[in-house]
């Protein structure tokens, strides 16, 4: 097998491994992630442990990438190149957690809830699709 | 607790297999962004990751798992909820994913300063909701 298609099928077994966390926490479950968001009611905290293990195993992951040349199939690591904390940035953060807190979805919970066909999961993506095109055509190509 | 952790590996996992086989951040808002480049689409990691991860639904459901999904009914809420989540990641360019797990795991300033930015936004709209609506949203 060439490099190409390795690099596909761990790409596929990386989506799967993603959607099976989201799903054994309970990310997946809008109510679950409202209450998580819910300080300052009925507060309930579990999720923070999904969100420190997975940030703690990716930056381990991440010091030891420090030490490679390059990915296994890939010619290099794509570090994300944007810096600056502008304004886009704070008013795309602003905007997100007000749409997140609203139902208790993000784009990941989403997307792995999209063959429940739940019309809810649906109309969301729905949206969620439209509104990154009319980002997209206001300010330009994603950076 | 238990599957909150085991979840949580996981996804670090997920994230760290992406970025040692092909160096890619798997971050859900350039999944999105990417549905639409159409062109070569096959030969793109981002459509392969997305396959994976939407199989992963009805796989679980084979296995077994129980999975729930609880939310408002509301679809003029939902509406206006997924439309605010699809401007604001890709003006933001990252969500809870691209952000808040692989950028502060970086410790990326962007990232971490986004990441506290929608969490306190998200947990004071849930909060402005509970008062005005009594939680029934």
């Amino acid at each position: 097998m060439n490099r190409a298609v390795l690099g596909s099928v761990l790409s596929l077994m990386s989506g799967a491994l993603f959607g099976a966390g989201l799903l054994l926490s309970g990310m997946n479950n809008p109510e679950k992630v409202r209450a998580f968001l819910d300080v300052f009611g009925a507060w309930q905290p579990a999720l923070i442990a999904v969100m420190a293990s997975a940030v703690l195993i990716f930056g381990l992951a991440f010091a030891l990438s420090q030490r490679m040349d390059k990915p296994w199939f890939a010619d290099r690591f794509h570090v994300p190149s944007l810096l600056g904390i502008d304004r886009r940035l704070l008013f795309g953060a602003v905007l997100f957690g007000m749409g997140w807190g609203l139902v208790g979805l993000c784009p990941g919970p989403a997307l792995v809830n999209l063959l429940s066909f739940d019309h809810r999961i649906l109309l969301f993506l729905l949206a969620l699709f439209v509104g990154n095109r009319i980002a997209h055509g206001v300010v330009g190509p994603a950076k | 607790m238990m599957y909150e952790v085991v979840g949580g590996v996981l996804i670090g996992l997920a994230a760290t297999l992406l970025w040692f086989s092909v160096g890619r951040i798997s971050g859900m808002t350039g999944v999105v962004s990417s549905v639409f480049m159409l062109r070569d689409v096959q030969r793109h990691w981002a459509f392969w990751f997305l396959l994976g991860l939407v199989l992963t639904y009805p796989l679980a459901q084979w296995f077994g798992l129980e999975i729930s999904i609880q939310m408002t009914d509301d679809y003029g809420l939902i509406l206006a909820a997924g439309l605010l989540v699809g401007i604001g990641t890709y003006l933001g360019n990252g969500c809870t994913s691209g952000h808040g797990v692989c950028g502060t795991a970086r410790l990326s300033p962007r990232s971490i300063v986004a990441t506290c930015v929608f969490i306190a936004v998200g947990v004071l709209t849930v909060a402005l909701m509970n008062a005005l609506f009594g939680g029934g949203a």
